[in-house]
């Protein structure tokens, strides 16, 4: 990736913080959401947590197994150097402070988990206060991003397959102690939306630091989400639900929606509600409480005597950071940076297609013009490896009015399909800019055929112009087969308009 | 030709130079066991002919002209805590009835590698928590001294084997003095290497950071030896020391010329901690006197917070013990007794799985680490062991090592002591050690009440281990002789 | 966890309260300002590659299993999520 870097001078310039729009209240103006995610990121390590088995998704059940992560008697861990090393990455790229951290033990039992406690961090984890700056420009608190072990996974065999009818369970360890990376936000979000942005920043980000695939569905990210409402402006924190079995975006913003209301209904009828897990019912569209919090809440965390702290130096952490690859939201700004308007840099970025419009702005293109083929006419395979010099020749080209946007358009994706110059094309599809001369002559034949229309059009002010300016350009555009320059037809409509009057 | 008057060097000397071989000895050794295991029951488990196939093998190795070590042929008995594969490992509990380990422990791949001959598995208290070994669920083991006696405990399957000559080395584990405490209340060597000097990997876990395995043996050179070929990094285990061992071996012989040996004034029995027969501690001077007579110069030291190492010891034992024995849940190996639901099985194979002792210990390190309890009790406990720590640095900046009694008491009766904080009191002298990660060992020092063996025990700083043997062997030649070698024939 | 019959549950309280007690010398120390010692050799950054190491007990694991079905391990049904 070729890109100038960008000064922590200018990038700051760009974070304003109190102009970030927010989104609005779902619940109507007396209520807000208050929600904290706790993401958990299965890293992309070749063997396990503390286990020198294989890390692999899908795999024939109880294949990737060890003594170790069997939590066989007399077995010892050993911590994996690579998911530190990812661990400590992602804590850099959510700007939190790496620090000296102890394992603690997690005790609580549950088949599916081997030791009947789980290898986590309590009250010393590796990263601790950062944020991730959503493409909105809103940050959201990381409260801390701590290092742990995955359990198994327990299948039920039963008649109707639901968790609570007899027959029996059957338990495979192959995700026993594979390392998780758990991130806790602070309740910083304000809405579902706001929530899978959240999210997909932090997916993008993940992806971008090589920690993890990010799949979703393959449970390589899992988002669990704490939800409580209060009265707007208030800053209050009432009694929160975490939302578990949240399997896609879409359902998180759905779960998020739901249960929030269901906190406001509460209050409104003039109850409460507890605090308790519930689980997304994805069929019937709504929460359903879990385990009660208050049997086994004592997990009886102590630091773990088998491992020994981990204690990043400052060189090993200056060294990771320098390797960090450029992320989104630094790519953003780069866009923005150049002029681009944030939604179209996170489109962009989205689509990977930054650096084409970086170096093709570099190229000489005009940046307007770039982000907006970006955003409306790139979404196409392919469109990343454009010649950025050929497309900043074709942005010329339109903005010096040789080609109309209809024509650059079409120019673009033979561009995408063929790699040819853009004037070769254009030559090819017989694409020249009218003279204005030929164009003046079209527009007035249109007016004439359109006494009515041209009429109310002289009449109009500029705001009561939009509709029949659309039809009188739109006439053009079909007259000319596309040919005509939009802005051309704007201009010329107004002047004669103006002399009429 | 007999080869069980030999130390296990001169056995293993034998061996390599052809005077014997490995299936001699081992024969001679299984057919000991064989005359007085009944007596006795060191073992859980005597695998004769897995061990008579090790020793051919072993015999084939030296033959085809392989260097194997000193200790080569020679059998040894490994406490039953230790993870040997496809031989059942119980430690002496229910729970793991029926359990063959798919893998060996690390002391278990190194003696291999060194041609010693695993005879079988040595009976302890469940899950190495008491100090008579009478917690067994398979019956208790008998002092070869005096079977109406405890062996002593945890490890007290592992000393019975040495004393009665069932065979010349054994291994042990030491949380608290079982090691230390068997081996004095037997007659014979027992070491508590300094912590992270063998590797955990494969000793089933009682208290992780206290555990540590360590040898027995009649002779101190032999524990050197054995000492020696455990010893060492192993990647496997996170609190493995990561520096070369030392070899103990070449100490023996140095002698205690110049070296500075304290008594340490809390345990000799005029302090706050009571209950040390006389016996005992007139032994305990008596090895100081034999020390001083060596050139050793010999002064009494305080160490004021060891009065405190057991109350902490039985806070931090019992809760690292409640963690790692919660895997017991009758889900993937052991004792399950069904139940409706996986909670209901789990409560009843743990409930029928485990014995009193554990089950007393598994509450009280429940207690120890809860939310409301944590700071009062388990933090402050740990804050304990460094006050330890300290007390014994002030120590070590005036003598190389420290003196004092591994048992206030010698063999008790089986049976005699019901009351669970009094036999906790057993452990009262070898308990520091493994709170401060120390190493200790205890030498057979003369007789005491009912013509019983008493053991002296000399501490030292960490990997102060060669320092430690060389006094060792000092004590060993300056013994009183008792009858152990008639116990063992 | 543990279930403890009725008429053991006297014995084991009474022989509980007795170790605490015995224990209340170390909860009277004032020592809140010394660090506690979580590994008394203290060491830290003990890491190891990230390599896979064969295993070749499946089958032995499988054994051992009390209750084992198409490689996995049986168990009575949970009744209740993961915590």
């Amino acid at each position: 990736m070729s890109i100038n870097p960008v000064s922590a001078t200018t990038l700051s310039a760009y974070t304003v913080q109190s102009s970030v729009e927010r989104e609005p209240s779902a619940l109507g103006d007396a209520w807000e959401m208050v929600i904290g995610l706790e993401v958990h990121v299965e890293l992309d390590t070749v063997t396990k947590m503390f286990s020198p088995a294989r890390n692999e998704f899908g795999a024939v059940p109880n294949t990737n197994i060890h003594p170790v992560c069997l939590g066989l008697p007399g077995t010892l861990p050993v911590v994996n150097a690579k998911a530190v090393e990812l661990s400590i990455k992602l804590g850099l790229a959510l700007n939190c402070t790496v620090q000296r951290c102890v394992f603690a033990r997690k005790n609580y039992f549950y088949p599916d988990m081997p030791k009947d406690y789980q290898i986590s961090q309590y009250d010393q984890p590796l990263n601790a206060e950062g944020w991730l700056e959503l493409p909105s420009g809103h940050r959201v608190g990381i409260e801390r991003a701590h290092m742990e072990e995955d359990t198994g996974k327990s299948t039920h065999v039963g008649t109707s397959g639901r968790i609570h009818d007899a027959g029996y369970s059957l338990v495979d360890y192959n995700r026993a102690g594979v390392p998780l990376l758990e991130i806790v936000s602070r309740p910083d979000v304000r809405g579902p939306e706001e929530a899978k942005a959240f999210v997909e920043e932090l997916r993008s980000i993940i992806v971008a630091v090589g920690a993890s695939d990010g799949k979703m569905e393959e449970g390589s990210l899992r988002v669990d989400a704490n939800v409580s409402v209060r009265p707007a402006g208030s800053d209050e924190l009432r009694t929160r639900c975490e939302i578990k079995n949240v399997n896609s975006l879409r359902s998180l913003g759905r779960a998020i929606a739901y249960e929030a209301q269901r906190h406001v209904s509460l209050y409104e009828s003039g109850e409460a509600p507890r605090q308790e897990t519930r689980h997304w019912d994805e069929e019937g569209g709504r929460t359903v409480a879990g385990r009660a919090k208050e049997d086994s809440d004592d997990y009886r965390y102590f630091a773990d005597p088998d491992l020994v702290v981990v204690d990043p130096s400052p060189q090993y952490i200056e060294e990771l950071r320098a390797s960090l690859p450029v992320l989104p939201r630094e790519r953003r700004l780069r866009l923005i940076e150049r002029g681009a308007d944030s939604e179209a840099a996170a489109i962009a970025v989205g689509r990977d297609l930054d650096t084409l419009a970086l170096a093709a702005n570099d190229a000489g293109g005009d940046m307007g013009r770039i982000m907006t083929h970006v955003q409306n006419n790139l979404a196409v395979d392919g469109a990343a490896s454009l010649d950025p010099a050929k497309f900043a020749d074709l942005v010329t080209l339109e903005v010096g009015g040789a080609l109309t946007a209809t024509q650059a358009k079409q120019v673009l994706a033979d561009m995408v399909d063929t790699g040819r110059a853009p004037a070769d094309i254009a030559a090819e599809k017989g694409f020249e800019a009218m003279e204005s001369g030929e164009l003046e002559a079209v527009l007035d034949a249109i007016i004439a055929a359109s006494p009515a229309e041209w009429a109310r059009f002289v009449e109009a002010d500029a705001a009561g112009r939009g509709k029949l300016q659309g039809f009188f350009v739109g006439q053009v555009m079909k007259a000319t087969k596309g040919q005509a320059d939009g802005k051309v037809v704007n201009q010329l409509l107004g002047q004669k308009a103006a002399a009429k009057r | 030709m007999t080869v069980r008057g030999d130390t296990a060097l001169e056995l293993g000397a034998a061996i390599a130079s052809g005077g014997t071989t490995s299936v001699a000895a081992v024969t001679e050794y299984l057919a000991a066991i064989d005359a007085r295991e009944a007596d006795i029951h060191a073992f859980n488990l005597v695998h004769a002919e897995r061990a008579l196939e090790s020793a051919a093998m072993v015999d084939r190795r030296l033959a085809a002209g392989e260097k194997l070590g000193p200790l080569a042929g020679v059998p040894i008995a490994l406490k039953d805590n230790m993870c040997t594969r496809g031989i059942p490992t119980t430690c002496s509990s229910k729970i793991l009835k029926g359990w063959e380990p798919p893998y060996d422990a690390t002391v278990v791949e190194r003696l291999t590698a060194a041609g010693v001959v695993s005879v079988g598995k040595t009976n302890l208290d469940e899950f190495a928590m008491g100090s008579s070994t009478e917690n067994s669920a398979f019956g208790p083991t008998r002092n070869p001294h005096d079977l109406s006696r405890v062996p002593g405990g945890s490890s007290g399957g592992s000393a019975a084997v040495v004393a009665a000559g069932f065979a010349p080395l054994a291994l042990g584990s030491d949380t608290g003095g079982s090691i230390r405490q068997p081996a004095a209340l037997c007659g014979v060597v027992g070491l508590k290497p300094t912590y992270g000097s063998v590797s955990r990997y494969g000793l089933i876990a009682f208290a992780s950071s206290l555990d540590q395995i360590g040898p027995f043996s009649n002779d101190v050179a032999d524990s050197a030896a054995l000492f020696d070929l455990i010893a060492g990094h192993d990647p496997r285990d996170s609190t493995s020391i990561p520096k070369p061992h030392v070899p103990c071996l070449p100490a023996i012989g140095r002698g205690v010329e110049g070296m500075r040996v304290g008594l340490i004034k809390e345990l000799m029995g005029d302090g706050e901690i009571e209950g040390f027969q006389p016996e005992v501690i007139a032994q305990t001077k008596a090895a100081a006197a034999a020390l001083e007579a060596a050139g050793a110069i010999i002064e009494e030291v305080s160490v004021p917070s060891v009065v405190y190492g057991l109350s902490a010891y039985y806070l931090i034992a019992p809760a690292e013990a409640s963690s790692n024995l919660a895997r017991y849940d009758g889900v993937r190996y052991g004792q399950r007794v069904e139940g409706p639901s996986t909670a209901a099985m789990h409560t009843a194979s743990r409930t029928a799985g485990f014995g009193p002792e554990v089950k007393r210990r598994i509450m009280l390190g429940t207690y120890a680490l809860s939310a409301g309890y944590y700071d009062a009790v388990y933090g402050k406990a740990m804050r304990v062991r460094t006050l330890i720590i300290d007390d014994f640095a002030r120590a070590y900046e005036k003598v190389d090592l420290l003196l004092s009694p591994t048992s206030p008491c010698v063999a008790f009766p089986i049976g005699d002591v019901a009351d669970p904080l009094t036999m906790y009191l057993n452990d009262v002298c070898t308990i520091p050690s493994n709170l401060a990660g120390h190493p200790a060992i205890s030498v057979p020092f003369g007789t005491g009440e009912a013509d019983l063996p008493v053991g002296v025990q000399l501490l030292g700083p960490l990997l102060s281990e060669p320092t430690m043997f060389a006094a060792a062997a000092v004590l060993e030649a300056a013994a009183p002789s008792t009858k152990s070698a008639e116990v063992r024939a | 966890m543990l279930a403890i019959p009725e008429d053991e549950l006297a014995t084991y309280t009474e022989q509980l309260a007795a170790i605490l007690e015995h224990a209340n010398d170390v909860e009277a120390l004032d020592i809140d300002d010394v660090e506690p010692t979580h590994h008394p050799y203290p060491l830290a950054n003990v890491f190891r590659d990230d390599v896979v190491e064969a295993f070749d007990g499946r089958a032995e694991v499988l054994a051992n299993a009390p209750a084992e079905e198409g490689g996995m391990f049986r168990v009575p049904p949970a009744l209740g999520e993961e915590p």
